[in-house]
């Protein structure tokens, strides 16, 4: 039992961060209705930006906070520049894009700062956290992180203008045009805190995975797996998603005999399947009923 | 929940609608392409004679994939997997049992058409994004199967197999490259033929109809689920068979040869030949075989980014993918007629 309990305590550890991962997903799904496959990247391209600030000398949380202005405003440049002309191109194409986005920023990140492996700090420490073996203060910090990103996302979506208005570009964007939103901008913004999400999951998990330029590849998979589980449509399933995603894996790896690392992944897959051939929406998602 | 639905018209597909004629070459167009893959590699050298082989058989995987989306609005991730398989199959049975190449690949494209078939079947019930999840889950599961110990007498495990390539037939006096260039187009012309009928017969109206509406489809009595399943079992059978004479070609199989990057490339492809056009599956191939090189060639430690870029450039300037152009070019051609 106690063996267990500490599994799924691991699980939720990193769960933390596949929920992280999710939001940012979803946050982009939300606004354009595309997955992004670059998410990752540019995450890790966010991690890489604070951690050159503090090694330019700039306090943790300095970096921190000037690594989130930089991102949103890099998100937002990256959707005017890159994605805005392809709004139009089949949703193929821009997936082609976002392949094509992913590619320039991995090797971007790998000729500037190579792709040796870095440590990177944390602000919360590595100790046990209250007293357990198997959950660090990190860890705990970053399952703290997530969920406060969260309450914050929730307030924002819920009782600010910006928010419903947001809201309202993303599920009617001819109504929310003229009733004077600016739906193109909106999007612009969901590009913009979306990347910012993306920036604090990759502070929060590179202490984990250790800072390089393919840092991302394994947990934007899993985000995904989360956000789809979740159901893409609700930034709460992805959160619990995100969480439910971590326990599985770990309980996998711990209790199917045979199942190493490798295929933890693939077992974690094959169970997010079923789940969605039972519910197709996700769990949280909203089911969309199609019109002939 | 139910308070809660959306409704969606269905305005925006993931896959444009294709015109079936629009879906294949013109005879005379169809001609001068057959003659130039006859003879071009007479003058090549044999390292460029395997590059137009590797053309061959990665324009068919494509192909597999563009009938499977382009055909019947399905997406996959998970060639990769189906390609992988059909290369083991042939590799081992020529290694292992000492079959015939020419005989192991249609057992390949069997055997992959059952498995796409199978796989199918869960598949139905999941659509966009989450068939891509599914299938990606597939791709990702591949090269961990091809390792399991349990079949490391047949496959080798981690080390892979190294496969004899083939000589001439009949005695002909020519290198064995040429023979397998030779051999590939017979066999990626025989299935183009066939994926043209295909897409013009009743089964590739069923396809295209539940591309467009799949509710609307199945009013009008198409089944719908035989024809999605049947779908990935084609586009499975063929990538089977393409991996297959890649598995011949480079005469070496090994586990970590058929990740997502190769199914990755293989979307590529499709998306740059143009969805849903046939034609421009090969167009896709060449892009994915040369570009990278290209790209090497510009910037070495940059060549992702350069990659990257160009690929931004072919979607802006031809969202369409190469479809466009010979659409462009067709145009054209009728302009001059006329004046």
């Amino acid at each position: 039992m106690e063996l267990f309990t500490n599994q799924v305590l691991a699980g939720i550890a990193t769960g933390a961060i596949y929920a992280c991962m999710a939001l940012a997903v979803v946050m982009i799904y939300q606004a354009i209705d595309h997955l992004n496959f670059a998410q990752g990247e540019m995450a890790m391209f966010s991690t890489f930006i604070s951690w050159q600030l503090m090694q330019w000398g700039v306090p943790y949380w300095g970096a921190f906070l000037i690594t989130l202005i930089f991102s949103f405003f890099a998100g937002i440049a990256i959707e005017r520049i890159l994605f805005k002309p392809l709004a139009k191109a089949p949703v193929l194409t821009n997936v082609a894009g976002f392949i094509a986005l992913f590619a320039i920023i991995n090797s971007s990140a790998g000729l500037i700062w190579d792709f040796t492996i870095k440590q990177y700090p944390t602000p919360f420490g590595s100790a046990p956290f209250l007293g357990s073996q198997l959950i660090s203060t990190h860890q705990a910090g970053m399952i703290g992180v997530t969920v406060l990103l969260l309450l914050a996302l929730y307030f924002f979506f819920q009782y600010t203008r910006i928010g419903l208005a947001m809201r309202a570009a993303a599920s009617v964007p001819e109504s929310a045009r003229l009733v004077g939103i600016n739906t193109s901008w909106m999007i612009a913004l969901g590009w913009g805190m979306a990347t910012a999400i993306g920036a604090i999951a990759g502070m929060l998990i590179a202490p984990v995975v250790f800072l390089e330029p393919n840092m991302m590849g394994g947990v934007l998979i899993y985000g995904f797996a989360a956000a789809v589980l979740g159901g893409l449509t609700s930034p709460f399933g992805a959160v619990v998603g995100g969480f439910l995603v971590g326990i599985f894996e770990n309980l996998a790896g711990t209790y199917i005999p045979g199942v190493g690392n490798e295929l933890k992944l693939p077992i974690a897959l094959a169970l997010i399947i079923s789940v969605l051939v039972v519910k197709p929406a996700g769990l949280f998602g909203r089911h969309i009923v199609k019109r002939v | 929940m139910s308070a809660a639905e959306d409704v969606v018209a269905e305005g925006n597909e993931t896959v444009e609608a294709v015109p079936k004629r629009a879906m294949t070459l013109g005879t005379g167009t169809s001609v001068v392409v057959l003659l130039l893959l006859l003879i071009v590699p007479v003058f090549a050298k044999n390292f460029v004679i395997f590059q137009l082989t590797q053309l061959l058989y990665l324009g068919l995987a494509v192909l597999a994939l563009n009938i499977l989306t382009g055909g019947s609005g399905q997406f996959s991730l998970g060639q990769s997997a189906f390609y992988g398989i059909g290369a083991y199959i042939t590799a081992v049975m020529m290694e292992q049992f000492n079959i015939p190449y020419f005989l192991c690949l249609p057992v390949a494209g069997v055997l992959c058409f059952g498995a796409g078939f199978l796989f199918g079947q869960p598949a139905l019930r999941l659509s966009g994004v989450y068939l891509a999840l599914a299938t990606f889950a597939l791709a990702t599961a591949m090269p961990q199967l091809l390792k399991l110990n349990f079949l490391e007498p047949w496959t080798g495990g981690v080390q892979g197999l190294v496969v004899t390539k083939p000589d001439a037939p009949f005695g002909l006096k020519i290198s064995q490259d040429m023979w397998l260039y030779y051999f590939t187009l017979v066999v990626v012309l025989a299935i183009y033929i066939f994926s043209v009928n295909l897409l013009r017969s009743r089964s590739g109206r069923a396809f295209m109809a539940i591309r467009d509406n799949e509710i609307a489809a199945s009013a009008m009595g198409v089944n719908v689920a035989l024809y999605k399943t049947l779908a990935f079992g084609v586009s499975a059978g063929i990538t089977g068979v393409a991996g297959g004479l890649s598995a011949i070609a480079v005469q070496f199989v090994a586990p970590d040869s058929f990740t997502i990057t190769l199914a990755i490339q293989l979307f590529l492809g499709m998306v740059v030949g143009g969805v849903g056009w046939l034609p421009g599956s090969i167009v896709g191939a060449a892009f994915i075989i040369f570009v990278p090189n290209i790209a090497e060639g510009i910037s070495k430690g940059l060549s992702g980014a350069v990659f990257g870029v160009l690929l931004f450039l072919v979607i802006y300037l031809v969202p369409h993918g190469a479809r466009q152009l010979a659409i462009m070019g067709q145009q054209l051609a009728g302009r001059l007629r006329k004046s």
